[in-house]
């Protein structure tokens, strides 16, 4: 049911940890849900230098972790920002429909690791993202297709 | 090194026993006829069907063979039961159906439809282990109960219920029962006369014998409306040309079930017992789910707190063990298993949840390995978890 990117990110994950003096710092999800991320930056010159995660969920969420760790390591905030839950699922080929909401986590994530920084450089947002309120269950609709399927 | 298979997953379904395939054998090629027909292929698969019937009725301990009727799956009988049973009783003014919070979906999707058609549903909850209170079904009989529903044994945490109390309470009120025995039969001995059940639903894949075929016993005398319309089989109450060779086939398969069930049930107990406490005692913050005793002897259940199930099954997969998770996201839906929930476990720990079923193929060997790769896993996965990480934190700050 996955591709062979998405088990190969959660077989051998890029970046899991944590960056002990991380410059911003996002959690998303909860654990009602059954996937929690977190997100830690590294920045520089407005440029991330290094990013890290640790999630709790399922296969797809620790593969758009690890994913979305790569895709914005390197760049500029601005560039990050540009890593929608369509980028990440791109760069994996795709994930099942009932796991499409663990690449709108990682976008999440991301959003909320950035917004972290900002407010602890006192810089101003632009962007509108408030964090994940939690399971409102608006990213999983699609799963309801496909309930108590097996045995 | 060549990946071994570890198969533990044998309440989700079973292989085919070659003794159970050699008897379905003649009934593809050579003995094709429709069991209907009068010509002597068909009178071959007549007598092969109706050979069949008795030997279940024999191994459920029915009075008669004529109180065993073949359906499709294990789903089909238990829907059956049901809707039969309500359709059956409306005419009296009877809309009320009992059941219990941890049925299979077989069940609690009937039910769930039945509802919307305007029938009225009473979920029993279970306690801390998963059992069913027989004083909370005689609470909640009404005078217009149509049917009491009730499985034997659990399929997620293997909780075997106290079918022969409220079998006497049903039977006190003159209220129909159901048991859903699909994953009793062939592992615990079934007998419908000393439960007191009127209704019990067997499905044939989940003790060795084919897919696709499930049986319900109806006592004589109790009147289901009919679910499938067609022609005359099953005397008129089941449409549809007989499955021949998934019938022998799931009367060979319950036969020899019944035969070798002492030293079966010995040896999957076993080694559930040996994976469980090897488990318990090599792996910090693990929770067995379920009760100790009067549990299905393959049945093992647990939660690896602070990690989630589709995660754990995955990575077992890659180490060739083949197992099942009451997590939302091996589902397919958003919540945990309502199995899990009702035994009041929280939505984290639900999540981390692992069904292990030891069956006949499983070996001492396989339970060495397989708490090898667990205690390997879900190391691996904790130190992945943002849980993990602040149980840890928390820890530190305690110590402190
Ligand atoms: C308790 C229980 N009831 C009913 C069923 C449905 O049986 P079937 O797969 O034959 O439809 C199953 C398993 O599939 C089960 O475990």
């Amino acid at each position: 049911m996955y591709s062979e990117k998405v088990m190969d990110h959660f077989m051998n994950p890029r970046n899991v940890g944590e960056i002990e003096d991380a410059d911003g710092v996002g959690q998303v999800g909860n654990a009602k849900c059954g996937d929690i991320m977190k997100m830690y930056l590294k920045i520089e010159d407005g440029i991330i230098v290094d990013a890290k995660f640790k999630t709790f969920g399922c296969g797809a969420a620790v593969a758009t972790s690890s994913m979305a760790t790569e895709l914005i390591k390197g760049k500029t905030i601005k560039e990050a920002e540009m890593v929608t839950n369509k980028v990440v699922m791109e760069a994996l080929d795709g994930l099942p429909p009932a796991k499409v909401h663990c690449s709108v986590l990682a976008e999440e994530a991301i959003a909320a690791a950035l917004q972290d920084y900002r407010a602890r450089h006192g810089l101003d947002s632009d962007s509108e993202y408030a964090g994940c309120p939690g399971c409102c269950g608006g990213c999983g609709r699609l799963e309801q297709q496909n309930r108590n399927g097996g045995e | 090194m060549q990946k071994p298979v570890i198969y533990l997953d044998h309440a989700a379904t079973t292989y085919v026993k070659p003794e159970v395939f050699e008897a379905m054998k003649p009934y593809f090629i050579e003995e094709y006829g429709n069991a209907s027909s009068l010509y002597s292929v068909g009178r071959s698969g007549r007598k092969a069907v109706e050979e069949a019937r008795t030997a279940i009725a024999r191994c459920l301990g029915a009075d008669e063979p004529g109180e065993i009727y073949f359906t499709g799956s294990g789903t089909e009988a238990d829907n059956w039961a049901i809707k039969g049973a309500v359709y059956a009783a409306r005419e009296k003014g009877k809309k009320h159906i009992i059941t219990s919070a941890i049925e299979h979906p077989a069940i609690m999707a009937t039910c769930k439809y039945l509802k919307k058609e305007g029938f009225d549903v009473t979920y029993l909850p279970v306690d801390q282990e998963g059992f069913v209170n027989p004083g909370d079904v005689e609470k909640a009989i009404r005078p217009d109960t149509a049917i009491v529903s009730i499985m034997y044994a659990n399929n997620e945490i293997g909780a075997i219920q106290p079918i022969k109390a409220i079998g006497e309470i049903t039977r006190k009120h003159g209220v129909l029962f159901h048991c859903d025995a699909v994953q009793a039969a062939g592992s615990i001995p079934v007998d419908v006369r000393e439960l007191g059940v009127d209704l019990l639903s067997i499905s044939a894949h989940k003790f060795y014998g084919p897919k696709g075929v499930g049986a319900l016993y109806i006592r004589k005398g109790v009147r289901l409306e009919n679910l499938i319309h067609g022609g005359h089989q099953e005397r008129g109450k089941r449409a549809g040309t007989e499955n021949v060779a998934g019938i022998v086939g799931m009367a060979k398969a319950l036969d020899l079930a019944i035969a070798n069930m002492d030293q079966y049930a010995g040896k999957i107990r076993k080694l559930r017992d040996r994976a469980r406490d090897l488990i318990l005692s090599r792996i910090p913050h693990v929770r067995l789910n379920g009760p100790v005793e009067n549990r299905l002897p393959g049945n093992l259940n647990l939660s690896f707190q602070f990690i989630e199930g589709e995660s754990l099954l995955l990575m077992l997969d890659m180490k060739g063990i083949k197992a099942s998770s009451g997590s939302a996201c091996s589902s397919g839906s958003l919540d945990p298993s309502h199995v899990l929930m009702a035994i009041g476990l929280s939505h984290e720990i639900a999540h981390g949840s692992l069904r292990l079923t030891f069956g006949e193929s499983n070996t001492e060997s396989d339970v060495g390995y397989l708490v090898d790769c667990l205690e390997e896993i879900v190391a691996r996965l904790r130190t992945m978890s943002p849980l993990y990480e602040d149980f840890v934190k928390a820890n530190k700050q305690a110590a402190k």
